[in-house]
């Protein structure tokens, strides 16, 4: 709901902007313009307050009260808890909300790393060449730890490691010392393996996804004693992406 | 007003958190909008009960004196501090019971369309849980309001506007004047 899927939001952003050359005030009727009056398809205010009508930036640097964040995660958790069996189920229910939000978001850094870069070069040429997206698993780590955790939270992640276990080197470790999506909750004793920070988890998810790095990404409590809801997100990359990984080295590939 | 530092967060994350949540209401009853409706008036409503004691603490105002104080109070600095935005209030009745707030920036329904399956335009109010909020909060203090949506941008209106009527003041459990 916050973004229709890919293939949905291009055919809507075509249907609108024919739809709109119908409502200005204008001098000839195109063919297309024609078609579009036939279809059917969503209403659009005469005003033109649609989503394509508003810049992609301009909520960029917005923010808003913190209060009504934790109040509608909170709904969100409890919502979720009564329609699960257990914290693994609640777990997996927050994952896959945050899941679809990745994968847009992904979207939404590179659209507003290619219009900085490109503002920033002032080039002669216009059409900005479109971003890269990672090709190896510490560019992709790196978006995650720094540019994805500061569009959400304003902030880098804390830390970044490579399971050092032999057995497992498609193992990595985010770690956020105070996610501040679980600031406001407060999980009943016998449920303290709960991390609602699995949300976050799914969110990552969607990121790697939709780059093409499959993977399976979980939320866990780790705390410190400087750092009591510290978090360790624990990506887990598939076993094809781990042989692309070792093929794209021999080839150079950065 | 006593001044506090409100506490932020990116915007977006609370957009696109609550898109979540409403996808989800869609999911889970089946695309059946009336309940979406529904279910997000509920948990806006849980929402309001608490959310009434965060407002007094940071707006720090006392007892609006009638339904028209309530009214600007609820616009002017319930939807300001946890929305950052400020509805207009119009079309009051002649009896200051009911009034409308139309909504010229709406943070929740940034980036959203709505399903084109030619019903969810008619159908869901996708910032019911506003309804729920005033609803809840509103209770708190002794006021026993009704409030919906009659037109949103996302449905293709050209406003977006809540109806908000007080039904009545609950006298009976008047909590103990304060000393």
């Amino acid at each position: 709901m916050a973004a229709p899927p890919r293939h949905a939001t291009m055919q809507s952003i075509s249907n609108g902007s024919t739809a709109q050359g119908t409502d200005r005030p204008q001098t000839q009727q195109t063919p297309q313009a024609q078609l579009s009056q036939q279809s059917p398809g969503l209403r659009v205010p005469s005003n033109r307050k649609t989503i394509y009508d508003r810049h992609l930036n301009r909520s960029r640097n917005a923010e808003l009260s913190r209060a009504s964040f934790a109040f509608l995660f909170g709904e969100m958790v409890t919502y979720a808890q009564r329609r699960v069996t257990g914290i693994q189920d609640l777990e997996k229910r927050l994952n896959e909300q945050g899941y679809p939000l990745g994968l847009r978001l992904l979207d939404l850094l590179f659209y507003r790393s290619t219009s900085t870069s490109s503002s920033a070069l002032s080039s002669s040429s216009t059409s900005s060449s479109p971003p890269n997206r990672p090709l190896r698993i510490i560019t992709l780590l790196h978006l995650i730890h720094g540019p994805l955790w500061r569009l959400l939270f304003n902030r880098a992640a804390d830390a970044l490691e490579h399971s050092v276990s032999p057995d497992t080197p498609n193992e990595y470790m985010i770690t956020d010392n105070d996610p501040m999506v679980n600031t406001y909750i407060s999980a009943p004793r016998d449920m303290s393996m709960l991390n609602c920070a699995a949300y976050v988890a799914g969110i990552i998810e969607g990121v790697c996804d939709g780059c093409g790095f499959e993977t399976k990404v979980s939320a866990h409590n780790q705390p410190t004693e400087l750092w009591p809801s510290r978090t360790v997100f624990l990506v887990r990359f598939g076993d094809p992406v781990m042989e692309r990984e070792k093929v794209l080295e021999r080839a150079g590939v950065k | 007003m006593r001044r506090t530092r409100v506490d932020k967060v990116n915007a977006e994350l609370v957009t696109l958190t609550y898109g979540t949540i409403v996808a989800q209401l869609c999911q889970d009853y089946d695309s059946n909008y009336q309940d979406v409706n529904k279910q997000l008036d509920k948990m806006g409503y849980n929402i309001g009960m608490r959310l009434i004691e965060d407002f007094l603490a940071k707006s720090g105002v006392g007892r609006c004196a009638n339904f028209r104080e309530t009214a600007d109070m609820i616009a002017k600095v319930g939807f300001k501090i946890f929305l950052n935005v400020t509805p207009t209030i119009t079309n009051w009745t002649s009896d200051n019971t009911q009034f409308s707030l139309i909504f010229e920036d709406n943070p929740l329904a940034d980036f959203v369309e709505l399903p084109d399956d030619g019903r969810a335009q008619d159908e869901l109010w996708f910032s019911n849980i506003l309804c729920g909020v005033l609803r809840g909060s509103l209770e708190m203090v002794q006021m026993q309001i009704e409030a919906h949506f009659v037109s949103d941008v996302l449905r293709g209106d050209d406003t977006t506007e809540m109806r908000v009527s007080l039904v009545r003041y609950i006298e009976d459990e008047m909590p103990p004047e304060e000393e």
